[in-house]
């Protein structure tokens, strides 16, 4: 049994008295100490997903609609809320897109860090201190006796974003959630940061789902990865299949996307057009307005998905008898 | 801190002093000759001859200023013409009613405003939220002196649960219990004022509610009090703090009303009073001293701003 087995999630978005399905029929499974990358253009609903695994929907317009989470071989979904709050920041941590606005403005990074072990931990305050002057140590902030009582603002982006890993990893938890940790912050600081997590996941086991718009960070630190296209899965696997054999033309699309660095233009998109809102309809594939590939049928019937090898999951009309361009791999 | 009050204190000196040439020139740009003003209607050629030279309307307007400004600093406002006493003596004896009135006022304020305004964010969209909000909507566009008179009728006349007017002082006989005259006057001063917090409390709570570090908070698994208290209301605060300012500007011309109404013998109805008796030296004085209020209140608002807000910095 996996540490976390997501069946079937689906979340809706309620719009006048309407409730739009915007993921829909995500599955997937995290192993302990591995890491699963989530990969998909912006607005394809890998916070959404990542936000129902946590438990953080509630209270907006986001309703969870269908599926099932297990988590540690329980059923989040059937636990209390006080229950599932037990979980939250202990077992199960995340870290989230904006390292600027995470924190708190009005209280000192230390005591946001204390608020998170004294949550779950039945420690003295002065314990609690010493614990939060050991993980801003762990994850390299300098000089962190004096760090600890610093302001969110006298920070740097990337130094927030390792408090905000401090504060994830401040329980241990199990499972950690990064989505797009390091989009926001500067190239250089972006290696640094995501080199942290790699390496304090060696030390403590931690399986981490970590959220990318980048394959190629992906391809570097996760050990399966599910690509997402406007709510859906659209392709699976590990992430050497997956980079030998890439079957979706969504897929080597982002492939061909990757950053270019030396340029001003800082992504190079590969994929023509824009991933469609949710409330334009679309009756076959999703992908099919955009794809150079596309057959008839695509633009009337839904693909499904399926197997093109073990563990190899496609959502796909054609995933193989297509003329091979790019990265596009042979036959399965 | 400390360095920062004392700069903001010195640099009060200019503002007061622009003001005190406006509340100076006030008596002048009255119609009419500052003596007879202030001896009024029933004073004699002589008397008028008399106050003039002694007040040295005669010599040039700057000096007069000068000599002016150097009494007001020793404490010297003038004589009331009503009451041929100092005018400080007699804004002193409205002190302890209006201090009171303010401190009564701003606790209901501060007890009806806050709490209501947490808990119409905190269940935003239910119907506590609906009467919540739409109570404050009320409340807010209520005229003060309706108001008054409709407490005075509900509580005072109908139930007799509180006096109607008038306040003996807490050192008469009664001692504190004479607070209960200023029940009905408190809470008619403070709605419109608890409705505006209300709004305010609602409204930037439900904007800091969306601010990603409620959702960190939240990923803590800290309990949904804990995270609307400590994380949501505290950042919401510094909103609120900043609209006191403006609340005590709208106090003051609300407690004049409010006084009159109530007949309590304050320092809003003394202003009233003056008025209407052309007792210009007291009106003079009451500006001046509203002013200094204003100034310090407004500094005790940025100080307690900058406490709230570790970004802002006091230098
Ligand atoms: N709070 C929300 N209310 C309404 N729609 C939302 C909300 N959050 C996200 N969405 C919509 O759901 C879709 C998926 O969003 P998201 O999961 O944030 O995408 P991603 O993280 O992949 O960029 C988007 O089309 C977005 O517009
Ligand atoms: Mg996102």
């Amino acid at each position: 049994m996996a540490l976390l087995e997501v069946r079937d999630l689906e979340v809706g978005v309620a719009i006048g008295g309407k409730v739009l399905p915007v993921v829909q029929g995500i599955s997937f499974d995290v192993e302990e100490n591995q890491t699963l990358g989530i990969v998909g253009e912006s607005g394809c609903g890998k916070s959404l997903t990542s936000l129902a695994i946590m438990g953080l929907l509630e209270g907006s317009m986001l309703r969870l609609t269908g599926g099932s989470i297990s988590f540690n071989g329980q059923d989040l979904l059937a636990l209390s809320p006080r229950a599932r709050r037990a979980i939250m920041g202990d077992q199960m941590a995340m870290i989230f897109q904006e390292p600027m606005t995470s924190l708190n403005p009005v209280y000192r990074i230390g005591d946001q860090i204390i608020e998170s072990l004294r949550q779950h931990r039945s420690m003295s305050q002065r314990q609690a201190r010493a614990r939060a002057i050991e993980l801003l140590d762990l994850v390299r902030i300098p000089d962190p006796e004096r760090r600890v009582d610093s302001y969110p603002h006298q920070l740097s982006g990337g130094q927030r974003q390792r408090v905000m890993i401090a504060m994830a990893l401040a329980c241990g938890p199990k499972l950690l959630i990064a989505d797009e940790p390091t989009t926001a912050l500067d190239v250089t600081v972006q290696k640094e940061v995501l080199d942290l997590m790699l390496d304090l996941q060696k030390r403590t086991g931690t399986a981490i789902i970590l959220i990318s718009h980048d394959l190629g960070v992906i391809s570097e630190t996760c050990d399966k990865v599910v690509v997402m296209y406007r709510g859906k899965i659209v392709e699976s696997a590990k992430t050497a299949t997956l980079f030998s054999n890439m079957s979706h033309p969504y897929t080597q699309g982002l492939l061909a996307s990757i950053p270019v660095v030396d340029h001003d233009v800082e992504w190079l998109n590969a994929i023509p057009g824009r991933v469609p809102l949710i409330d334009e309809v679309l009756p076959g594939c999703a992908f099919h307005p955009r794809c150079s590939f596309a057959q008839a049928s695509c633009a009337t019937s839904p693909p499904s998905a399926d197997y093109v090898s073990d563990d190899h999951l496609v959502r796909c009309h054609f995933p193989n008898d297509r003329p091979s361009g790019g990265e596009a791999g042979g036959d399965a | 801190m400390f360095v920062y009050t004392f700069n903001r204190l010195l640099a009060l000196i200019p503002t007061l002093l622009a003001a005190s040439i406006l509340v100076f020139l006030f008596i002048h740009l009255i119609p009419g000759d500052p003596a007879s003003i202030l001896l009024g209607d029933t004073a004699t050629p002589e008397e008028i001859a008399e106050l003039t030279r002694a007040m040295g309307l005669d010599k040039p307007l700057w000096t007069q200023y000068f000599i002016w400004l150097s009494n007001v600093v020793q404490g010297d406002l003038g004589t009331s013409v009503f009451f041929r006493e100092p005018v400080l003596a007699v804004i002193a004896s409205g002190a302890e009613t209006s201090i009171l009135l303010a401190c009564m006022t701003m606790m209901w304020i501060i007890v009806l405003g806050i709490p209501i305004g947490i808990l119409a964010a905190t269940r935003h969209g239910t119907w506590a939220d609906q009467l919540a909000s739409g109570g404050a909507m009320l409340f807010a566009s209520v005229p003060t002196f309706w108001l008054g008179l409709y407490l005075i009728l509900i509580f005072a006349v109908g139930l007799g649960w509180f006096p109607s007017s008038g306040f003996p002082s807490i050192t008469d006989e009664g001692g504190v219990f004479n607070l209960r005259y200023l029940m009905l006057p408190s809470l008619t001063l403070a709605a419109p004022n608890a409705a505006l917090i209300i709004r305010l409390v609602r409204a930037s709570m439900l904007d800091v509610a969306r601010e990603d570090h409620v959702r960190t908070a939240r990923a803590k698994g800290l309990h949904p009090a804990r995270v609307a208290i400590k994380h949501i209301f505290r950042n919401a605060l510094i909103a609120v703090a900043a609209a006191f300012g403006f609340t005590f500007a709208a106090l003051v011309s609300e407690a004049v009303v409010t006084e009159t109404v109530f007949s309590l013998p304050g320092i809003g109805r003394l202003v009233v009073q003056s008025i209407l008796r052309r007792d210009y030296p007291v009106i003079q004085g009451v500006i001046l001293i509203i002013v200094i209020f204003y100034m310090l209140i407004n500094l005790l608002v940025d100080l307690a701003y900058a406490r709230l807000d570790p970004r802002v910095s006091l230098s």
